[in-house]
């Protein structure tokens, strides 16, 4: 399976030895790859079983249920850093989920798909239907992510909740990175690190 | 994963220790001896002696937990789905022992057994024997008979899993790995509620005779109406209906009488009560179900997190969202209280609408799950040893 660039980049901003809590885990690749090669005390959190499976098979340590659920069991500043990689939008509370991740972490990765993305506003406004792009592949009615949002989005909801941005990366769907100009409009995916203030 | 073979034919093997005057004491400060073990081994110990998997039974298990007694054997054992060659729990690999607990009837010094003071069986002279009497007495046949220092895991289900949360407890330099499966680490209400229901029937069948029936006809009505009551408690609605619905035994409508069974469900309890009773001893039941109201490690330690604050094993805690009877917020407070001390836990509820029996079952998930922890597990112990060559060939019954 390739790797996906995107936990490259996170992996950059993970420091060797760290807690780290992966949410929405998936399949546990991005935990095994920090774990080996960063040697990081890894532990996942997935709601679907098959994926729990393959988390197991690979030998990361996990939890089987919901984010918000499975944070809650944790105190506060258990891990240097919480991952949330291409998932917020399909959180019930994304607002919440963020607040709950700069609680039981001091530093949060999140990664999402823009919905400001100039192919996703062309659609919508040449075609007048919903967006089905490489980034966000499924139909209206299929797609697990009930909640899309876009980089300008993004940045409200951190100043609501008093987070300091410490890092932001812009990518085109072929994971190139962009200047931060124009990024809503020109990147496809972003990875913000944040902090409480 | 492959369907596995069988460990073949097993026998079961007794270890006596704690003769007078080294007698063990116990939990409640009495004490018992000569106890008798009776337990059974598959698969072979690595020169190394890291591979040995320890698995705990449940309220009515035994020593024989895999395998025939002999070629004609009708019954494998208790979870032979589970254990054999490239099954979840590998004997190719693993180096499998269990033991039947103590307080019980299938070898152990139970209730039955002779009390050495007065050449008669013990009765309700037997004393009260704790989760952690048990515990303590495998442990003994472990180290002092087998000679195992550490155990790759220990594993098993319902009271089972109470034990292996004890093992965990009680001896953490030991126990590498812990899978608690469909358990609890206290019952409420409702579990203590059930098991008084299973001793009042024994007490009050007439020939219980205060647990003194030895050599005269035993409590089976009342054990076997425990039976009844108890495996409603291990199955669903779901499964009950899937499996009986409202359909009749043996006729065409229903009797309109007291006589034999109108549904197939009541035929079906009938037959688990009066086939328990064959194989099982009442006041074993009795003290079992006590052992099992009485495991509180919170309430020993204070709380559930300081209880578990010496655990040095990683822990794979496993429920099943169909079991009301351990439903899986228990499993999920023992994770948290885990978490809590840091221990290296993991945690997976699989769907199932077949009750608290469910594990029991065949289940390709479950065993995938436990073959995957337990590869692991292993790796990760042996890390830095050298390398053993993977397992070839026919499974060899240990001596």
């Amino acid at each position: 399976m390739p790797v996906r660039l995107d936990y490259r980049l996170i992996e950059q901003d993970v420091a060797s030895g760290a807690r780290v809590l992966d949410l929405g885990c998936g399949d546990g690749q991005l935990l095994r790859e920090l774990i080996d090669r960063k040697g990081v005390d890894g532990f996942g959190i997935d709601v679907d079983l098959a994926e729990v499976q393959k988390c197991i098979a690979r030998g990361v340590p996990v939890y089987h249920g919901d984010m918000l659920e499975g944070m809650a069991m944790f105190e506060d500043g258990r891990f240097d850093c919480v991952i949330l990689s291409q998932t917020l939008q399909q959180t019930v509370r994304p607002d919440r989920v963020v607040r709950e991740m700069l609680r039981v972490g001091r530093r949060a990765i999140i990664s999402f798909p823009n919905f400001g993305h100039w192919r996703v506003r062309l659609q919508l406004l040449l075609k007048g239907s919903m967006p089905v792009t490489r980034v966000l592949p499924y139909r209206w009615c299929e797609t697990p992510n009930i909640h899309l949002l876009t980089i300008k989005d993004f940045f409200a909801l951190c100043q609501e909740l008093h987070l300091k941005v410490i890092d932001r990366m812009y990518l085109t769907p072929g994971y190139c990175r962009l200047p931060g100009l124009l990024a809503n409009l020109l990147a496809s995916m972003a990875i913000f690190v944040m902090e409480a203030r | 994963m492959a369907q596995g073979g069988s460990v073949g034919i097993v026998e079961t093997r007794n270890w006596r220790f704690a003769e007078p005057p080294d007698e063990l004491v116990l939990r409640s400060g009495v004490k018992l001896g000569p106890i008798d073990v009776a337990y059974e081994t598959y698969g072979e110990l690595t020169p190394e002696r890291d591979n040995a998997i320890y698995i705990c039974h449940a309220l009515s298990g035994d020593a024989h937990v895999a395998g025939l007694h002999s070629p004609d054997d009708a019954r494998p054992g208790w979870w032979d789905v589970m254990i054999g060659p490239g099954k979840g729990i590998d004997t190719d690999r693993y180096f499998v022992v269990c033991a039947n607990c103590i307080g019980g009837c299938k070898g152990s010094t139970g209730p039955s057994s002779i009390n050495p003071r007065t050449g008669e069986p013990y009765g309700l002279d037997f004393p009260m024997v704790t989760v952690s009497d048990m515990v303590k007495v495998h442990h003994a046949l472990l180290t002092e008979h087998l000679g195992l220092e550490k155990l790759l895991c220990v594993t098993g289900g319902s009271m089972g899993g109470m034990q292996v949360l004890q093992w965990a407890i009680d001896y953490p330099e030991m126990v590498e790995s812990a899978i608690p499966i469909a358990t609890t680490s206290r019952l409420d209400a409702q579990g203590i509620a059930f098991d008084e229901v299973g001793r009042q029937a024994v007490y009050s069948d007439p020939n219980w005779r205060g647990g003194s029936y030895y050599g005269a006809t035993p409590p089976n009505r009342g054990l076997a109406v425990a039976r009844m009551v108890g495996h409603i408690t291990y199955l669903s609605e779901h499964s009950m209906r899937d499996k009986f619905g409202r359909s009749l035994q043996d006729r065409d409508e229903v009797g309109y009488d007291f006589g034999p069974p109108d549904f197939q469900v009541e035929s079906y309890l009938r037959h688990k009560g009066d086939s328990f009773v064959e194989r099982f001893d009442a006041n074993s039941y009795l003290y079992i179900t006590k052992a099992m109201d009485y495991f509180d490690p919170a309430a020993d330690h204070g709380t559930l997190i300081d209880a578990f604050k010496g655990v040095r094993s990683r822990v794979f805690v496993i429920s099943y969202s169909g079991d009301w009877l351990f439903p899986t917020h228990h499993s999920k407070e023992i994770v948290r209280a885990l978490q809590a001390n840091g221990v290296q836990t993991t945690f997976c509820e699989f769907q199932s609408e077949y009750g608290h029996d469910a594990f029991l079952l065949e289940d390709e998930e479950l065993a995938e799950a436990m073959a995957g922890f337990l590869r692991n597990t292993y790796a990760a112990v042996t890390r830095g040893k050298p390398p053993r060559p993977e397992p070839q060939g026919a499974p060899a019954a240990s001596p």
